[in-house]
């Protein structure tokens, strides 16, 4: 029975069911709600197939290899390769895809008669579609085909709310900066093809040997910065959070919580299964890239006010912890710890799966807020939970799971990245040893300036009192946009109480690369305990929750029924020291950082800008409004991106002079190209 | 046996915290020339305020409700899984510490968010003051664990106190140095000079007390006590991971009541500090706070490139 879905086939009909559905919801784009049932229930289908696929792919445990069709282009085969890692980020992707989708379906209702629909549903089947192949591609310009295809779909969703003049300038920057990006991807696969004499991942991983290492070191540097820039490691992020927030929610969830782990998939694919063995320095170096996203990440995300920024800055924050875990496994393995590579690679695994649960809920719950607010900035919100219960608590449940707070699945994952951390300072010395202790201090910082953060998020959006009209108007989201987020809020706590189950499962994943086959298992598999290493004693989810569930509730009934059985709760105005209590004087987002913005003011090169607005506007004495604004320099603009722009304008500029418009010299041109071209080819 | 050293160590916390609070008074006052309280008032003033009716802010969600019984329910819990006076619950229940860290970190998050919640000046204040610095003790508290873990081979908290010290082993110095590092963070988390007054409701100086200034009666109880028992936590774990000695390696009668003299010494020592600390010091200024958490940091990496010549 698995054998049968987990065949090629299953995997084509998933596809298959995305490519209906973008072709019909154009097709039927003349009827905004068949266009948006059409495109959404495809996509829910193709997930779902999508899910099936790849549960029973990593079941059954074999790997794949599949083509579709001879087609006879140089170079190009579509042919696929799915082995469990390729399964492991397929089930990823079809698990957020399949909750965003029910989402998405009541989420588009409020663009009825404003955009598109169809055009949505189309870029968005297209977009799910792009990243299942690139996952399961086992071709280079196969992959890069694939890539663009993911690229320019969301390109299209980014800039889907057009009226927004900072859409279409986000939705540039991004295209822009992940073609930067692919050209050190296609370089990288160019060294590949100059070595192996193939573009097809197998035959380069059983070629690997006549690749030189100092080519390696190259591909190794060309691959860091085309995927991490998909990735949004700093400093190659900038795209990331003015895009992420500028799609639909339901997209957004996608973007931050599937779409960047695509470049973390091939990272893995090329350091931890092509190019083995691999020199130390590989690992070290995604190590400080870890430590530097993550601190910086969670440091720029304290500081915004914008909800969605917020969350997508949280993402960097994440890729960092991502990274810690897949630095920490490669250099383990160049160092010939082969089973402790393995604990880090399946914490960053892991991670990555919560990663994407939690993200996507988030940016969710955020949709939600914002559909009904109509604003994004967080200092608007205040006392939601008071309209929209459900929503709040599912965004709680969130905020907690990214803080790593027991007993939800991202404390567990980033439990596991501290212990891989850990062994590296037990096992490891000298250079590399302080490395480790470096990351798991950047590591230590980043979850408590995160828990810093996400209380900000929470607090300032959900608590006390609204803080302006449109929150008065707010109502509970519509029941299909509850499914979706009720449904992730379950898995967060599902996937923490059995972590232990799921980390035997993605040992499972990690053990399926050739370099772990050999090893004995880390993991003892009990359906209802973490991970036992070494002598690190486990930590068991459920137990502990349940003890807490029951310590909180036996308090409560203590209280209740016990001490004091007639007890009166009277309501009252909070104090307000005499004076009449208004919203404004209850912390915003801006009062709540600002000590800490304070304290990192090195690092966030923090500023306070006034804007004042006069009665009188020459002699200024009487002032109308003052906006205090608090905020980080983006250095990045600042020192690198801004004077690269200046210096490609600049020689542009000069490369003009040789355009005379004179056909004669273009001749001559077009003979010197030749004449180069064929001193290099012969 | 066992299931009396389990009951022992379940009540232990709670049953001895508020002692704690009124002996550390009692000590101030005496060395600030007053009689003092009784040592047994915080017990009396729990028991009073148990009996009372609240008030609750219109303006307060389930969170407000609810953050009391879990702020407490939580300090229960870790207090069972921290060794207290024996080191016998390796592998009984998750002690992780890790995990202890996380949990606590997890009544941080309800006592921040039920002091924005009811829309009070003060409340949010006191919450963003108390994240600032938890957000910053967070790397020195995990760092000077970690110290312990790798010199015992260990993260299991159990399993790091049963490991005896010695003096004439290489780790001491490295172990002083993250219990140095350690100190500055058990002042910070459980709101001390010179980061918090306890005793103050001075908006100005205030942390603690400002996210719990909303709430009455039982509910102020239930907080009370659990900043009490987190406390003793605290004190608990530094007095056992870092000094282990006479703590009750079998369930013998009478090692076990060793073991509980052994720890009420040490916590009254460990009190002893804290009471002539907050009468010969004044409390810092906020920003200078920082500083103070980095030297714990540092000490703490001190401490671990210390073990590179183990």
């Amino acid at each position: 029975m698995l054998g049968i879905f987990a065949s090629p086939m299953s995997f084509f009909v998933s596809l298959l069911l995305f490519t209906i559905g973008a072709i019909g919801s154009l097709i039927a784009q003349k009827d905004d709600a068949l266009a948006n049932w059409w495109g959404g229930l495809f996509a829910i289908a193709g997930s779902l197939g999508g899910l099936i696929f790849a549960t029973s792919a990593m079941i059954v445990g074999n790997s794949m290899s599949f083509s579709l069709g001879a087609l006879t282009f140089p170079l190009l085969t579509f042919s696929f390769h799915v082995d469990m890692l390729s399964a492991f980020f397929v089930f990823v992707i079809s698990l957020i895809a399949l909750f965003c989708s029910f989402y998405g379906i009541g989420y588009v209702k409020h663009y009825y008669k404003k955009y598109s629909i169809g055009a949505l549903g189309f870029f968005y089947n297209l977009f799910i579609l792009g990243m299942m192949l690139v996952v399961s591609s086992s071709n280079g310009l196969f992959f890069l085909i694939a890539w663009e295809v993911m690229s320019v779909a969301s390109y299209f969703l980014v800039i889907y709310d057009r009226k927004e003049q900072s859409n279409l300038k986000a939705g540039f920057l991004y295209l822009v900066m992940t073609h930067i990006g692919t050209v050190f991807i296609i370089l990288a696969f160019l060294l590949f093809y100059t070595y192996t004499g193939s573009l097809d991942f197998e035959v380069i991983k059983s070629g690997v040997a006549l690749i030189p290492l100092s080519i390696k070191n190259i591909i190794f540097v060309l691959a860091v910065i085309g995927f991490g820039t998909k990735a949004g490691i700093i400093p190659f992020h900038v795209w990331l959070p003015s895009a992420h927030p500028a799609a639909p929610s339901h997209v957004s969830g996608l973007m931050s919580g599937v779409m960047i782990k695509t470049g973390i998939y091939m990272m893995m694919r090329i350091f931890l299964d092509i190019l083995q063995p691999i020199p130390t320095w590989w690992g070290l170096t995604l190590l400080i890239i870890g430590s530097v996203s993550a601190l910086l990440g969670v440091l720029y995300a304290l500081a915004e006010y914008d909800i969605k920024r917020l969350l997508a800055y949280s993402s960097i924050e994440n890729i960092g912890i991502i990274l810690l875990g897949l630095g920490s496994a490669l250099t383990f393995s160049s160092f010939g710890m082969p089973q402790l590579a393995l604990l880090s690679l399946v914490a960053s695994l892991f991670h990555t799966l919560n990663h994407s649960i939690f993200k996507s809920l988030l940016f969710l719950g955020a949709g939600s807020v914002i559909n009904e607010t109509h604003t994004r900035n967080m200092e608007e919100y205040g006392g939601l939970i008071q309209y929209m219960p459900q929503t709040a608590f599912f965004f709680l449940v969130g905020s907690m799971a990214i803080s790593a707070l027991p007993p939800f699945n991202g404390f567990f994952s980033e439990w596991m990245t501290f212990q891989s951390l850990f062994q590296g300072i037990a096992a490891l010395d000298f250079s590399a040893r302080w490395i480790f202790v470096t990351s798991a201090g950047a590591l230590a910082f980043t979850g408590g300036l995160a828990l810093a953060c996400f209380v900000k998020a929470f607090g300032v959006t959900f608590l006390a009192r609204p803080r302006s009209q449109e929150v008065l108007h707010a109502k509970e989201s519509l029941p299909l946009l509850r499914v979706g987020m009720g449904a992730l809020a379950i898995l967060l706590l599902v996937f923490g109480l059995f972590s232990g189950f799921v980390v035997s499962f993605i040992e499972k994943v990690g053990r399926n690369l050739s370099i772990f086959h050999s090893i004995p298992s880390f993991v003892s598999v009990l359906p209802n305990q973490s991970p036992t290493i070494a002598n690190f004693l486990r930590v068991s989810g459920p137990t502990f929750f349940a003890f807490i569930i029951v310590a909180c509730i036996a308090v409560a009934l203590a209280i209740k029924y016990v001490i004091h059985r007639n007890q009166e709760i009277r309501l009252g105005a909070t104090w307000d020291c005499g004076t009449d209590l208004t919203p404004r004087m209850e912390i915003s987002a801006t009062g709540f950082v600002y000590s800490l913005m304070t304290i990192y003011k090195g690092v966030l090169m923090s500023r306070i800008h006034h804007d004042v607005k006069y009665f009188d506007e020459k002699t200024g004495f009487l002032q109308k409004s003052r906006t205090v604004t608090l905020s980080a320099k983006d250095v990045y603009q600042l020192y690198l991106y801004g004077p690269l722009r200046k210096l490609a304008a600049i020689s542009s500029e000069k490369v003009k002079n040789i355009q005379s418009g004179n056909i004669h010299t273009y001749i001559v041109y077009i003979f010197f190209a030749l004449v180069v071209a064929l001193v290099f080819a012969l | 046996m066992p299931i009396i050293i389990w009951t022992i160590q379940l009540i232990l916390i709670p049953a001895l915290s508020p002692l704690g609070i009124g002996l550390i008074k009692n000590m101030k006052a005496k060395l600030q020339n007053r009689q003092g309280a009784s040592i047994f008032q915080p017990y009396r003033d729990i028991w009073k305020l148990l009996h009372k009716d609240e008030v609750v802010s219109v303006d307060a969600s389930w969170i407000f409700r609810c953050a009391p019984y879990i702020v407490f329910g939580i300090t229960i819990v870790v207090g069972a899984s921290i060794p207290l006076f024996s080191s016998l619950g390796q592998g009984i229940i998750s002690s992780d510490m890790l995990l202890v860290i996380y949990t606590l970190a997890t009544g941080t998050f309800f006592l921040a968010l039920a002091g924005i919640d009811t829309g009070s000046a003060f409340g949010g204040f006191g919450s963003s003051r108390e994240m600032t610095i938890s957000a910053l003790a967070e790397g020195g508290f995990i760092f000077s664990l970690l110290t312990l873990a790798l010199t015992r081979g260990t993260t299991n908290l159990f399993g790091i106190s049963a490991i005896p010290m010695s003096l004439y082993d290489q780790s001491f110095l490295p172990t002083l140095l993250a219990f140095l590092g350690f100190f500055i963070v058990l002042l910070a988390e459980t709101a001390r000079f010179p980061f918090d007054n306890p005793a103050t409701h001075l908006e100005l100086t205030m942390i603690h007390e400002a996210m719990i200034l909303e709430y009455s009666g039982k509910k102020l109880a239930l907080m009370e006590w659990a900043s009490a028992n987190k406390l003793l936590i605290f004190t608990a774990l530094g007095a056992n991971l870092f000094f282990p000695f006479a703590l009750a390696q079998s369930s013998m009668m009478g090692v076990v009541l060793i073991g509980i003299f052994a720890f009420i010494f040490k916590i009254l020592v460990f009190y002893a500090a804290i009471a002539v600390l907050e009468s010969s010091i004044s409390k810092f200024r906020f920003f200078r706070l920082p500083d103070l958490l980095l030297i714990s940091f540092i000490f703490n990496i001190i401490a671990i490139g210390l073990l590179n010549y183990l």
